[in-house]
């Protein structure tokens, strides 16, 4: 006899193609925000299974800040190729040369808080009215409270006291002009969950997070890679590791881990034994207990 | 690393500040071992600054800054953890009345629910609510955690006392399955682990429940209902004639070759293929994505349900149900509101109020029909076109709605279908 249920990751993959579905159905203008990193590789690949034998019916955006990892921009460029689909790129040394934002000053400087400003320039140019994301909630605490289909107003901040209810899979993507949407089709996985399925679906992620050797400095308890950003403190030295990266960003807030793990596989070994949460190796979490939430508020990730 | 065959559990905990369940899922988290090390600290440094002796554990599910601030829970939070038995799902919400609507909307996807009840206490009004709201959103399995058993000495006798008070009630409920369990989450008793105190419960602790509660047969398999979310037709040519209509499998198992009517124009023909990207599947059950073929050429689209041709759905234009307001500005008499059924979407009225349940004590008002937040009802809506509905007590998605004010774009009610 057949069994007539779902495992975790089935059940999980089939409530995001449902999720990208209902986003498909419900707005006239979403993309993808496509960072480079595994999580929204994994959305990515998640809206290629939702529309087979079509290709993905929405572009990607990807919000460049300029302190790029370059293994990223090939990584992405190479996807959309392969996908075919259109990208929509907001640049955050745009914004800066425009006068829209000014660039941080201090070694601890990032252009973490710009992209806010350069990505909603970028839904309002390309009238896009859902952005959906790979953003989860066990990653955060104030993402913890984020909905599936995430209401933005015309200024595109959230308001996380008045978010509408979500029952059953019923979504309310109803909008006035000027607002928007943010979607999470992978809110209910975990970091460990990601991991599973990338291994289970066999997704090409970009080198980065295998363990490499790597020019880096130890600052904020974390390998923090040497690039044309970063500026050398008196007491910081130069060493090569052999590092990995679990979470990516901005090339200067992005900090590695000493890791030995060469394929998925032993990533995947190394997540499930790690004492410490992802974010961890983030500076721009360590701000303040609610960097992440404020940040939220008004129009990030 | 082996990808197991683990299911996913959701389960649900209403609570109130006093009753520990904060502590409770703390708890689970922390002996789980879910709990990474910064977030320990965090815990620590906080525990520390508020005067707390040793962690705090109920720190763990708090989340946004107001809430942090007035230590309480204000919406519905959910939590995550894994053991080698399972994933399981925690929607974390706050169980003084003001939030029922919170406490409705986290039990709308649970295979179960939690229910805490101070021993020192025993049955008092919040656990009525709660286990009303749990029967009324037809979650399957009840948990009822007695919990602070250490601060009445581990006694057996308080524990069935409070069993006999909460079996007075719940027989006015409709739950399949009800179980107790006497538990301390401070010191973690019959959380993760046996308790020493207690040799006189024979049952498994919490968390083993949980990781053996059986939830596959909660799904409606009899009722094959297939609401179709888009039309995939792709432009290429390898797929030219291609059409498939996608969606998740509500309830029911669809097979290759089945006879099946699209509701609501009723139009028959038989299922081509059942489609995924991995390739096609001889059956879809719930609940799966998946992108159905016919073989004839027939007008469907978002808003249709495929059934199979001898099981149909009630379609009607009428209907009787329980509903929750959520929102804060009370129903207007006889106004329109946008109905969302499944991929559906109509104008609706509330028709009639018949009567509102007070949920304490689950006496009827007939009187009082003004409907508020939080306030649970009996209606009649009336829609402009007809639905295809069954009830909610036998299909949890085509037997749920919610209403959207058509002035604000706001979820403001949830509707359960009779």
């Amino acid at each position: 006899m057949s069994k007539y249920y779902l495992n975790y990751l089935d059940e999980l993959e089939s409530e995001a193609i449902y999720i990208l579905r209902e986003v498909w159905a419900q707005f006239e203008n979403p993309v993808i925000l496509f960072s480079g990193g595994k999580d929204s590789i994994v959305v990515t690949h998640l809206a290629k299974k939702a529309f087979y034998p079509s290709k993905i019916p929405f572009p990607l955006m990807h919000v460049d800040t300029g302190h790029n990892f370059p293994e990223t921009i090939k990584f992405r460029d190479d996807l959309i190729d392969t996908l075919g689909v259109q990208l929509i790129v907001g640049s955050v040394q745009e914004s800066i040369d425009q006068g829209r934002v000014a660039e941080e000053k201090g070694k601890n400087a990032t252009r973490n808080a710009l992209q806010i400003t350069t990505l909603l320039d970028a839904i309002e140019s390309n009238k896009v009215d859902c952005a959906i994301g790979g953003g989860r909630r066990d990653e955060e605490k104030a993402r913890a409270k984020e909905r599936f289909f995430s209401h933005r107003d015309d200024f595109g901040q959230w308001d996380p006291k008045n978010q509408r209810p979500e029952l059953w899979n019923i979504l309310n993507g109803k909008h006035f002009e000027g607002e928007h949407f943010r979607a999470f089709p992978i809110s209910n996985w975990t970091e460990m969950d990601v991991w599973n399925y990338i291994q289970r679906e066999n997704i090409e992620i970009p080198s980065l997070y295998f363990a490499h050797e790597r020019e880096v400095v130890w600052r904020n308890e974390s390998w923090i890679p040497v690039s044309e950003f970063l500026q050398l403190e008196e007491n910081e030295e130069i060493v090569t590791k052999k590092i990995r990266f679990r979470t990516l960003g901005d090339i200067t807030i992005t900090g590695g881990i000493e890791s030995e793990a060469d394929t998925v596989e032993k990533i995947a070994m190394e997540v499930s034994a790690m004492k410490q949460t992802e974010r961890g190796n983030r500076t721009d979490d360590k701000r303040s207990e609610t960097a992440m939430e404020d940040r939220k508020r008004q129009g990030y990730f | 690393m082996e990808i197991s065959e683990n299911q996913l559990l959701r389960f649900t905990t209403a609570g109130s500040v006093d009753d520990g369940k904060s502590t409770l899922i703390g708890r689970l988290l922390y002996d789980s071992k879910a709990i990474f090390e910064d977030q320990l600290a965090a815990v620590e440094t906080t525990s520390k600054r508020k005067g707390h002796e040793g962690v705090d554990l109920a720190l763990f599910t708090d989340g946004l800054r107001d809430e942090r601030e007035q230590g309480i829970t204000i919406d519905v939070a959910y939590r995550y953890f894994t053991t080698p038995k399972r994933k399981f799902i925690i929607a974390d919400t706050p169980g003084h009345i003001q939030y029922t609507r919170n406490m409705v909307t986290g039990a709308s996807t649970a295979n179960a629910a939690l229910i805490l009840i101070d021993a020192r206490h025993g049955v008092i009004e919040q656990t009525k609510r709660h286990s009303f709201i749990a029967s009324l959103l037809q979650i399957p399995h009840l948990i009822v955690c007695i919990n602070k058993m250490d601060l009445v000495d581990f006694s057996e006798e308080v524990y069935n006392d409070i069993i006999a008070q909460f079996e007075e009630f719940s027989s006015k409920l409709y739950v399949k399955d009800i179980r107790f369990l006497p538990i301390s989450a401070l010191l973690g008793d019959n959380v993760v682990n046996r308790s020493e105190n207690m040799d006189w419960y024979q049952g498994a602790p919490l968390l083993h429940t949980l990781e053996h509660l059986h939830i596959s047969s909660d799904i409606n398999k009899i009722d094959a209902r297939f609401p179709v979310q888009t039309v995939l037709r792709p432009q290429s040519d390898e797929h030219r004639d291609y059409r498939g209509y996608a969606g998740r499998v509500a309830s029911g198992i669809f097979r290759t070759g089945d006879e099946v009517a699209v509701m609501p124009s009723g139009f028959t023909s038989k299922i081509k293929s059942i489609d995924t990207f991995d390739g096609d599947v001889k059956e879809a059950f719930a609940p799966m994505s998946v992108s159905i073929c016919l073989e004839d050429d027939i007008d469907v689209s978002r808003g249709d349900m495929i059934v199979k041709v001898n099981n149909r759905p009630e379609t009607e234009q009428e209907f009787s149900a329980m509903l929750c307001w959520l929102k804060d500005t009370p129903a207007k008499p006889r106004a329109k509101y946008t109905i969302l059924h499944t991929s559906n979407e109509q104008k609706a009225m509330i028709k009639e109020v018949l009567y509102k349940i007070d949920i304490n004590s689950y006496d009827r008002n007939e009187e009082d029909k003004q409907l508020e937040m939080n306030d649970i009802s009996r209606v009649i809506i009336r829609t402009t076109r007809r639905l295809m509905i069954d009830e909610y007590r036998d299909n949890r998605i085509t037997g749920s709605f919610v209403l959207i004010d058509e002035t604000t774009n706001e979820t403001v009610a949830a509707g359960m279908i009779l």
